[in-house]
Formats: C-alpha cells, sequence, structure tokens
C-alpha cells in the first residue's frame, strides 16, 4: 500500500469522526470532502471502497446506533428521539431501524438495559452492521 | 495466576512521529527506547505508572512480509486495527483543554456518560484513544 492510500485512509477517517459528531445535522458532502481534501464525487466513491458502505449509509447507522442508546438510556417519545437524532420523518426513522436493527424502536426499547462500557466500543458494537443487516444484529 | 498487565502494543506507522504525540502532546514518558537490532523496542508509560507500559511498534519485517505489513497500515490508517487505549484523568474538561491546545485531533468532546467524563482522540496513525474522569473507581 502506498504511503498516499494511507494519507487517503487517515483523511476519510477524519472525515467518518466527523460525522459521528454531527450525526443529527444533515450529510453535509461538500464539507466531508474538504476534509477528505478530495472532490464530492470522489469522496462518496473513495468512502465506499474504504468504509464498504456509502457516506449516507453510515450515517444512517450512526443515528440508529444513537437512537437505540436513547431508546434504552432515556423516557424520551420515540418522535422526539427520532428528531434528535437526526431524522426529519417519523416513517423513515421506523422504517429505517427496522431494516437495520430487526425490530421496531419500541419492541427494541423493552429488552434490558446492557452493562454501561467505554463509549467507543459502545458506538462501535452497538451501531448495527450494514453488511448483513437486521440478521448480524441479534447476539448470540 | 496471572498478576498484572505489564505490557500492550499497539502498531504505529513511523515510531519517531509517535514518539512526538505520545510524549509531545499526551504526555506520556519513554519507558524503553532501545534498538535490538532486529527491531527497535519502544515503550512509553504515564508517568507516574511505570508498571504498565504500551509498546509502539512498527508493523514490518521480519516479523511480517511487505504484503502484510502493508495490510496492517492499512487497518491502521483506517482506524480498524483495533489499537485503542484508555487512560484516566483527574479532571477530563481541563486535560481535553490542553491537549486541544496542542493540536491532538479528537473525535469526542468531554461528554458525561454512565462511567464517568470522557472523551475519545486519535493518534497520527488513526489509533483511537481515550482519556475517562471515572464516576468511581472500577
Amino acid at each position: 500500500m502506498s504511503e498516499a492510500t494511507e494519507e487517503s485512509n487517515r483523511r476519510l477517517l477524519r472525515a467518518r469522526d466527523a460525522m459521528d459528531r454531527t450525526y443529527a445535522e444533515p450529510l453535509d458532502v461538500p464539507a466531508l470532502a474538504r476534509i477528505a481534501h478530495t472532490s464530492e464525487a470522489h469522496f462518496i466513491r473513495t468512502f465506499r471502497a474504504t468504509f464498504g458502505e456509502t457516506p449516507h449509509r453510515y450515517l444512517q447507522r450512526r443515528r440508529v446506533e444513537r437512537a437505540m442508546y436513547l431508546l434504552r438510556r432515556t423516557d424520551r417519545d420515540v418522535t422526539e428521539i427520532c428528531l434528535d437524532v437526526g431524522f426529519s420523518s417519523l416513517g423513515t426513522f421506523s422504517r429505517t431501524f427496522r431494516e437495520i436493527v430487526g425490530q421496531s424502536p419500541s419492541d427494541f426499547r423493552r429488552e434490558k438495559e446492557t452493562r454501561a462500557v467505554p463509549a467507543c466500543f459502545a458506538m462501535a458494537w452497538t451501531r448495527p452492521s450494514s453488511f448483513g443487516e437486521a440478521r448480524g444484529h441479534r447476539r448470540t | 495466576m496471572l498478576k498484572s498487565l505489564a505490557i500492550s502494543q499497539i502498531y504505529v506507522l513511523d515510531q519517531n512521529k509517535a514518539l512526538d504525540f505520545y510524549v509531545g502532546k499526551l504526555g506520556l514518558k519513554v519507558k524503553e527506547d532501545q534498538d535490538l537490532g532486529f527491531m527497535r523496542w519502544l515503550t512509553v508509560c504515564v508517568p507516574g505508572d511505570e508498571s504498565r507500559e504500551i509498546l509502539l511498534e512498527r508493523p514490518g519485517q521480519p516479523v511480517m512480509d511487505e504484503k502484510g505489513a502493508a495490510e496492517v497500515r492499512d487497518l491502521v490508517t483506517k482506524g480498524r486495527a483495533g489499537g485503542h487505549l484508555f487512560f484516566t484523568t483527574d479532571d477530563c474538561r481541563k486535560t481535553y483543554a490542553e491537549l486541544k491546545a496542542k493540536g491532538v485531533e479528537f473525535t469526542d468532546e468531554p461528554t458525561e456518560r454512565p462511567y464517568g467524563i470522557d472523551a475519545g482522540l486519535r493518534d497520527p496513525f488513526g489509533n483511537h484513544i481515550r482519556f475517562s474522569q471515572p464516576t468511581s473507581k472500577p
């Protein structure tokens, strides 16, 4: 692997970290492309080649992961949580949540809370996979 | 019976840059820096806690071939190498401000978590690091 690829990976990772921080805001491809030092079209293509999914899909999973946390840790209404994590429509939120997690937000909320672990691990492991969708989520 | 964790390891792509970051910015201390011939044995520790060392290892020959090293470098720079380090601090927000002023790249600002206040950052290579002000002793 060339140094240019390593540098590209690192810049894309920086852009992905920015998405993690601003998950509730609309996907801002021009800003992310600037962080990654690429054109907008090249950003989407290289992001997908590097991380295996589009920036849009990554953001959806980040929002759903955050929604999963809020459903379990707060008493807030599902609609409020939907808006909090960046979805503008309850229908889209519920459909996306079910597609990724395999359960409705309300059903997910009823399950037992898990132990609090360091945030980086919780973020990574409670974030439902986009590589197999709902099938990969349930622990055995 | 195992007694303690003495050395843990993460991959860094350049040991001199790693020193600049881990010692120059994070404030860790060099525990050992020796040229063993077959490798540079470079470890750092938290000042005052020399019983736990972190080996800053460069992927490459002879422990792995060039293809293997390239795969490791690829994973590190994608943030997928698993090199997580978790430190504690007495004052998370103060530490955050100090490191931010030194140009450290943060992934998360100080945030209240069930286990304390913590923040996340990356080293220059892509490894993820957190430091926490715990609410109670683990």
